[in-house]
């Protein structure tokens, strides 16, 4: 070997040496930038929502001796019954100076409207409380709970406040008489829309979404395994099977509107499924989730390694034996994995909803899959149109609740995976 | 001398029992031109369980096995040989119709099982590979445990009528795969979790478990250390009682020790046929000298 040589090479390649590091930095801080940024826009994105929504836990209550008034309450009537009127008077016991029928509707607006259906539960469910005094935490409106939370400003002159000078004088009295406080608010989980934010809530649109995702689960998982099976195993290569090969791998790029006009025109329209039910917005979904799993699944039926097959056919396993007893069950977790992916797509979905009518404003939690309901997106994106200030802390809430689903989705994604993936 | 004569010569000289053989080779016979194609030696033998005629496997335009015609003699052991991509395992793979179940690969001619021509129309492959088990380069058991990797075949084939009878199925083939007294107590594990050697002899355990007649491996050493090479000849010497069998290997010691005929393929030719002491002593082919020597492969 000759020396001079290898003396010239060390020399060059120390002489490049500095270069090439240097480039390696620049490309690592250039991926750390990146990482920074995304991490950076993440938490300013979950810190506003979480900031904005926290709050919604909470709701103003305001503690009331109700008397069950027999007079007021016809036992042979009780569904017709003025309610309101027992909170006006509860009210009124508290505030007795209170003169003047202008003084006592700003008094009665401090409760919720709510409060009068709570009333019309207890008596309907136990009627023997009639003629008794109960105390019990109401609801207060979202104006005063708006108020406690600090979230509308009071000292600004009356005439742009939303609450009186006299209804801030009645506010304090409460909270110093500790009538008036911060509790969950378990509404928020119980209740279904409501135009009153303080007794809206996501229920409704939880099972909305429930049952959406149920159906689009149901049909787009053993359809779309059974299509990538049949693609990957059984299909004849030629150009039929390429073509639809090519339209699947379309019709995941497909805007998502476009099936929700495509469900309005066939579903309801053609096949007459009730309008704005979960049903239909389920078979929507299907529509835009088969791709994705069929994709997903072929691409973990591909990773089966050939060698497998190749055992299982060559101790005389017919095709269908080789697929069932070694390809799915090997293939099964990246399925099963995609498929989540695809039902937390879905359940983030709300443009094709529009489109079939589940952007009704629905109060009742939907009981059957043919009920009018809503879904979690579609929800956030009607609280978030809605003027009253106590809606923005809802529509951060329910944002919330959407992200806490997928990302209970996700984890689950990720622990079925790992639970079930073998090696070899 | 024309090329037909000297292959008609060349049988009649292999006639000559085992011990002349050592004469021939002293006399250093002229071999066959490398250009000459034409398979020579003993292709066809008295008792064939398989006889295959005129053998040609096309992958789309690539013509990879060429007019091939070969016996495989009953409770022998056929090696074959020969350099890289020279079509020996799609040969190999001919003879259970695994290559079906490539896509584009065409075979035609005959191979016949015994009386049965198995790529005529309506064979059905499945208990056709029953009959012809394989063995494959890369050892591949299930991800299953070791007792399933087994139990697998002849459950699938209803060879067990009761759970005792496919439990001494299992033991059976274990022990004739010599695995048994090494795994026996851990059967309910997962065979991926065995040696490289353990887990090609329960891929020998699993093809044998469904008693196949003939067994196909695949350069079934090519992936072991030499002891686990060693356990899995003397299995194969063994397995000769009761199965015929034919063997791809890359190793020419391999193929001298197991093997009582080998086969040489040279770019998709037959080209040499023979008794495996002669073929290594003394070939014919000028080709096969070149690659026993190392002068390539």
């Amino acid at each position: 070997m000759n020396p001079e040589f290898s003396t010239s090479t060390t020399a060059q390649v120390l002489r490049s040496l500095p270069k090439r590091y240097a480039k390696e930095r620049r490309f690592r801080l250039l991926g750390l930038c990146a990482i920074v940024l995304t991490m950076l826009f993440l938490m300013v994105l979950l810190g506003t929502i979480f900031l904005k929504g926290w709050t919604a836990f909470q709701q103003t209550h305001i503690r009331l001796d109700v008397y069950f008034d027999p007079v007021r309450l016809d036992v042979k009537n009780l569904a017709n019954a003025n309610y309101g009127a027992l909170v006006r008077d509860s009210m009124q016991r508290m505030f007795p100076d209170v003169e003047g029928r202008s003084n006592r509707l700003q008094l009665n607006r401090l409760i919720s409207s709510g409060a009068a259906f709570t009333l019309q539960d207890m008596v309907t469910s136990s009627p023997e409380i009639i003629g008794t005094t109960r105390s019990l935490w109401l609801p207060a409106d979202d104006e005063v709970d708006m108020l406690i939370k600090g979230h509308t400003p009071r000292d600004v002159p009356e005439t742009i406040r939303r609450l009186s000078d006299q209804q801030l004088v009645w506010i304090d009295t409460l909270v110093e008489d500790g009538r008036l406080e911060k509790q969950f608010n378990g509404a928020f989980f119980r209740n279904g829309d409501s135009r009153e934010p303080e007794l809206a809530g996501v229920r409704g649109a939880i099972t909305g979404s429930f049952y959406t995702l149920m159906v689009t689960l149901m049909l787009s998982f053993p359809i779309g395994v059974a299509a990538a099976v049949y693609l990957e195993e059984f299909a004849p290569k030629n150009i039929f099977t390429d073509l639809i090969e090519v339209n699947i791998n379309n019709l995941a790029a497909i805007p998502s509107i476009i099936f929700g006009l495509l469900g309005l025109a066939v579903f309801l329209n053609f096949f007459g499924l009730p309008r704005s039910s979960s049903i239909v917005g389920g078979l929507v979904l299907t529509l835009m989730t088969l791709p994705t799993i069929i994709i997903a699944s072929r691409a973990s039926l591909k990773a089966v390694p050939p060698s497998i097959r190749e055992a299982a056919l060559g101790i005389g396993a017919s095709k269908m034996q080789m697929i069932l007893h070694h390809v799915l069950p090997l293939a099964l977790p990246g399925m099963l994995t995609g498929t989540i992916i695809g039902m937390a797509q879905a359940l983030g979905e709300t443009a094709p909803l529009l489109m079939i009518g589940m952007v009704a404003f629905i109060v009742d939690v939907p009981q059957s899959l043919q009920d009018p309901a809503t879904v979690l997106p579609v929800q956030i994106y009607l609280w978030a149109d809605s003027p009253e200030r106590a809606f923005i802390e809802r529509t951060s809430a329910a944002i919330m609740v959407l992200l806490a689903a997928l990302l209970i989705m996700n984890a689950t994604a990720v622990y079925l995976r790992n639970r079930f993936e073998r090696r070899w | 001398m024309s090329t037909l004569e000297t292959t008609a010569s060349l049988q009649k000289g292999f006639a000559v029992p085992r011990e002349n053989i050592g004469s021939r080779v002293q006399k250093k016979s002229r071999k066959i031109d490398r250009e000459n194609r034409e398979t020579v030696g003993l292709q066809f033998v008295d008792d064939p369980r398989m006889t295959c005629r005129a053998v040609n496997v096309f992958y789309g335009e690539k013509h990879a096995i060429k007019n091939v015609s070969i016996d495989i003699g009953k409770n022998e052991v056929l090696a074959m040989i020969g350099p890289s991509g020279c079509g020996k395992s799609t040969f190999l793979r001919c003879l259970n119709r695994m290559n079906d179940t490539i896509v584009g690969c065409r075979v035609t001619g005959e191979i016949r099982l015994d009386d049965l021509d198995i790529y005529e129309k309506n064979i059905d492959v499945v208990p056709l590979r029953a009959q012809v088990g394989m063995v494959f380069q890369k050892p591949n058991p299930f991800p299953k445990s070791i007792y399933d990797n087994v139990a697998y075949g002849p459950k699938i084939h209803g060879l067990a009528h009761s759970r005792s009878e496919l439990a001494d199925i299992v033991e059976d083939s274990l022990r004739r795969a010599g695995l048994w007294n090494e795994v026996n107590d851990r059967l309910d594990q997962p065979g991926t979790g065995l040696s490289g050697g353990q887990q090609q002899r329960l891929c020998i355990a699993r093809a044998i478990a469904v008693r196949p007649e003939i067994i196909l491996m695949d350069e079934p050493c090519s992936a072991l250390d030499p002891i686990a090479t060693a356990t899995v000849e003397d299995l194969i010497s063994e397995l000769r009682q009761h199965y015929t069998i034919v063997i791809v290997t890359h190793n020419m010691q391999q193929a001298a020790r197991v093997s009582q005929r080998t086969a040489y393929f040279h770019l998709g030719d037959l080209v040499e046929v023979g008794h495996t002491s002669r073929i290594f002593t003394n070939p014919a082919h000028q080709l096969t000298e070149d690659y026993i020597t190392g002068r390539f492969g």
